[in-house]
């Protein structure tokens, strides 16, 4: 059940492993890198998100619903049976698990947008996905999307992420790219809807910190239609991240500029002029953007993920890369755990992203 | 017939008096007499202004409230009784100076910051940049960004004009006229070094004041004082003066006393005669006709500096203050109902207008709602008392504050209120030439200067605190404000919520 409210902040930690020829990796892998940072977590929260794990599924849009209680259930339905041409809709396997307490019940749907539904003109039908997610978290009582995009899924809850994972059956699933996310909520009783990552059609965030902007940021995106529900500050990077880069089509390399900008005395400093013109823009029209106070985030998008910290790096973030993999976590032992000797091992630098994808010629 | 109460206040002077008579030469309103051997006081006269107070050398004044006292009575108070008497004698409208001093709700007050704890940590503003640079002007809604040939980013957009502050404090409108040309000056001259701006007010900019056009926004008011090629030209940016905090829906009268030979020249009317700002601009009769004048100013100016409006807080000023973003406005000047002002009608100063507070969460939310609070910067003003207020202000949604008391009372007003007199002691709101001297301007320039560089450093202090290193993430950021002591309307309309929670 959602508390009332208030939203919430973190500590946490953060895993995320990618196969740049996108070859599928079984969830096992994840969980045990994560699993190695269990006393970064509190066992109140725990999550998981995989890309690529609707093979079969990929042109549809795969909801991942949560429902605080099976009564909750049908009115939802009814609704996404208006919205959506569903062609699947199912209960999300899970197991008893020791560890996991009293779940919430999870469905996934997979569909497309019907064809005749009446829409505003030029409405894409990610758009028209994103009011249909806003309007199940704001209208609908104990219902929570937790997933929206397609071919990959999030999957979290209260619990260490290890028992989540083993809760959700992660290892009959394999994804090019996951992340997890391990949670030390400080300031509100736990809920399953607020574990990480959050995700809104293909992107999805975890988060490290804790968001001092976050009113202004929340303020910023209300102004584009978005609705933070689920009292969590991490939510509001994935609103931004939909405005920035599918809604304004911003290139991914402008997200580090708004995220954790550079410092004016830098920007002044910065050659040549045609960048620091660029960077002066930046702060000057998306300052209600900027992600301030301590951070350390993964997003994930379909071709890859971006590591980033925030401007002072307050939260640690390594990075690393073996072969075709790229790796991410808040701790080297994470990534040594699942790869012990990688080619190359860093810690990114203060607001320099990392930013690894899939080979161009890969194709999905 | 006598007005039947005691005045105000008397002037008591001790036993340490050793005649010398500064008090005397001091005293601007003539309530302090030689005679005799004896310093006599005319306590009716006295406006408790302090100046022969602070320049007594033996510290022998003290100007108390007058201790006589009638029967009490919570409802007629004998303020009310004062200005019944003194309008039962005149006949006439009462006048007042500075802001509006009744006990309203002060909401600033009722208004407490957050501070970071563990789980995001503070930051020591000693050793980490803290950035307060603030940019107003018009923003658009997306930047449009394409590679170039060689593959590195590039803006495609191009920004409209944006004036750049190193601190989010301006100073705000006071005209020649209102004060003399040495806090002109010293305005001018603290905004210079500060890295911010001064607004000359709406009777126009003294030609010795042209080099700081940089640091300076022009009014254009509806009594269109010294409004020319040259003064546009001359600007940083300029604002349509549409109303004042401290007297919404009325005009302004400058008395033909007041009017020297140097203020004539500068508005650009015969010296000696009233200048009268009507209370509409006489083209100005509606949203359209606001939009005509934004853009003939634009025009005028070639697009190369923003124009903005000032509108004085009042009850739709959330709607007004929307119109006027959609009339093409790049900044909007909210005055708020402690404002100050050289004269005013009393019952307009006391009763009329907004609380700041109020206003400036009730425009910030409705820009908001209808999506174009990037297109306008907020400036607040009336009635910046503190960096604390200036915090809050920018966290209620403000983009900057401007200061105008504030200024003043470092240059030495004590709010003695009587600026419409033009017998200011302390040399601001007089073109007395004898008075004007007392305002030493290098010294001015370095209080107030001073001033500014408190509650920057005390800004930074907060915002550390607040575990924010840039200004932008304050802005608007309610989030880190609770109340206490408002009751659930006021909470409501502020966007905040009450202490512990």
């Amino acid at each position: 059940m959602r508390p009332a409210q208030r939203y919430d902040h973190a500590g946490c930690a953060t895993a995320g492993i990618l196969h740049k020829g996108g070859q599928l990796i079984n969830g096992e892998a994840i969980i045990e890198a994560i699993g190695t940072m269990r006393e970064r977590g509190n066992g109140l929260g725990g999550g998981f998100v995989g890309y690529g794990i609707y093979p079969e599924m990929k042109d549809y849009y795969a909801l991942h619903i949560m429902y605080d209680r099976e009564d909750y259930r049908q009115p939802v339905e009814r609704y996404l049976e208006r919205a959506l041409l569903l062609i699947r809709s199912e209960r999300i396997p899970t197991r008893p698990t020791p560890g996991v307490g009293l779940a919430p019940v999870f469905w996934r749907y997979f569909g497309t947008i019907p064809p005749n539904e009446p829409r505003p003109a030029g409405e894409s039908d990610d758009d028209y996905m994103v009011r249909v997610v806003m309007r199940i978290n704001l209208e609908f009582d104990g219902a929570y999307v937790v997933s929206s995009g397609k071919n990959m899924g999030v999957f979290k809850g209260v619990g260490y992420p290890e028992d989540i994972g083993r809760f959700f059956r992660l290892e009959e699933y394999s994804a090019y790219l996951w992340i997890a996310h391990a949670r030390f909520p400080t300031n509100s009783p736990a809920w399953w809807g607020g574990a990480h990552p959050f995700s809104l059609l293909q992107w999805s965030v975890v988060h490290n910190g804790e968001l001092s902007s976050y009113g202004i940021n929340k303020r910023y995106v209300e102004q584009f239609g978005y609705r933070c529900t689920l009292l969590t500050d991490t939510e509001v990077f994935v609103y931004l991240l939909d405005l920035f880069l599918r809604r304004q089509k911003l290139p991914w390399e402008i997200i580090p500029a708004i995220l954790a900008p550079p410092f004016w005395e830098q920007i002044y400093r910065t050659e040549p002029a045609q960048r620091r013109a660029l960077l002066t823009a930046v702060r000057q029209v998306y300052g209600a953007g900027l992600a301030n106070g301590p951070f350390s985030i993964i997003i994930g998008h379909p071709r890859g993920f971006m590591g980033l910290t925030d401007r002072i790096k307050l939260r640690p973030l390594i990075a690393a890369r073996h072969g075709d993999m790229a790796y991410l976590a808040s701790e080297e032992s994470a990534i040594l755990a699942i790869c012990p000797a990688p080619d190359e091992i860093w810690e990114p630098l203060a607001g320099m992203p990392v930013d690894e994808r899939l080979y161009e010629e890969v194709v999905l | 017939m006598k007005n039947f109460l005691p005045s105000d206040f008397l002037v008591h002077i001790g036993p340490e008096c050793i005649l010398c008579g500064r008090c005397v030469r001091e005293c601007s309103f003539g309530a302090l007499e030689q005679k005799e051997g004896h310093i006599i006081a005319h306590h009716a006269r006295c406006v408790a202004c302090q100046r022969c107070v602070v320049f007594c050398p033996r510290s022998a004044i003290a100007i108390v409230p007058h201790p006589s006292t009638s029967r009490h009575n919570a409802y007629w108070t004998p303020e009310l009784r004062r200005a019944l008497l003194r309008q039962a004698q005149t006949g006439a409208i009462l006048l007042a100076g500075a802001g509006n001093d009744q006990p309203y709700l002060n909401i600033w007050d009722h208004l407490l910051l957050d501070a970071s704890q563990v789980t995001n940590p503070p930051i020591d503003p000693l050793r980490e940049p803290m950035e307060l640079v603030t940019f107003i002007g018009r923003k658009p809604d997306r930047l449009e960004i394409t590679a170039d040939e060689n593959g590195e980013w590039k803006l495609v957009t191009e920004l409209p004009p944006q004036l750049k502050l190193d601190t989010p404090i301006i100073f705000g409108a006071m005209s020649l006229g209102a004060v003399n040309l040495r806090v002109h000056k010293i305005l001018a001259e603290a905004a210079r070094r500060a890295g911010t701006l001064f607004n000359c007010g709406e009777g126009g900019l003294h030609e010795e004041l042209y080099p700081y056009g940089q640091n300076t926004i022009v009014q254009v008011a509806s009594g269109r004082f010294g409004v020319h090629q040259r003064y546009l030209d001359a600007a940083a940016a300029i604002e349509i003066k549409i109303g004042q905090g401290a007297k919404p829906g009325i005009g302004g009268h400058l008395a033909g006393e007041k009017v020297t030979e140097e203020i004539a020249r500068t508005r650009m009317i015969p010296a000696g005669t009233d200048a009268l700002s009507p209370a509409p601009h006489h083209d100005i009769y509606s949203i359209e006709d606001l939009a005509q004048l934004i853009y003939a100013l634009k025009e005028a100016t070639n697009y190369s500096k923003p124009v903005g409006v000032k509108i004085a807080a009042v009850h739709h000023v959330a709607a007004i203050a929307t119109g006027a973003a959609r009339a093409g406005a790049d900044f909007l000047t909210i005055d708020g109902f402690r404002g100050g002002t050289g004269a005013a009608p009393l019952v307009i100063r006391n009763h009329v207008g907004l609380p700041l507070e109020i206003a400036l969460a009730a425009v910030d939310d409705r820009l908001r709602e209808e999506g174009i609070r990037h297109q306008v910067s907020l400036i607040a003003s009336g009635g910046i008392r503190s960096s604390a207020d200036v915090i809050k202000a920018i966290a209620l949604g403000a983009d900057a504050v401007a200061i105008c008391t504030a200024a003043l009372i470092a240059l030495g007003c004590t709010l003695c209120q009587a600026c419409y007199t033009g017998r200011c002691a302390w040399g601001l709101t007089t073109q007395d030439p004898e008075l004007i001297k007392r305002l030493d301007i290098e010294e001015g320039v370095e209080r107030v200067q001073n001033l500014l560089r408190a509650w920057t450093l005390e800004i930074k202090e907060v915002m550390g605190a607040l575990g924010i290193n840039a200004i932008e993430s304050l802005r608007g950021n309610r989030e880190r404000l609770r109340s206490i002591g408002l009751d659930t309307h006021t909470q409501e309309v502020l966007g905040i919520r009450p202490a512990g929670m």
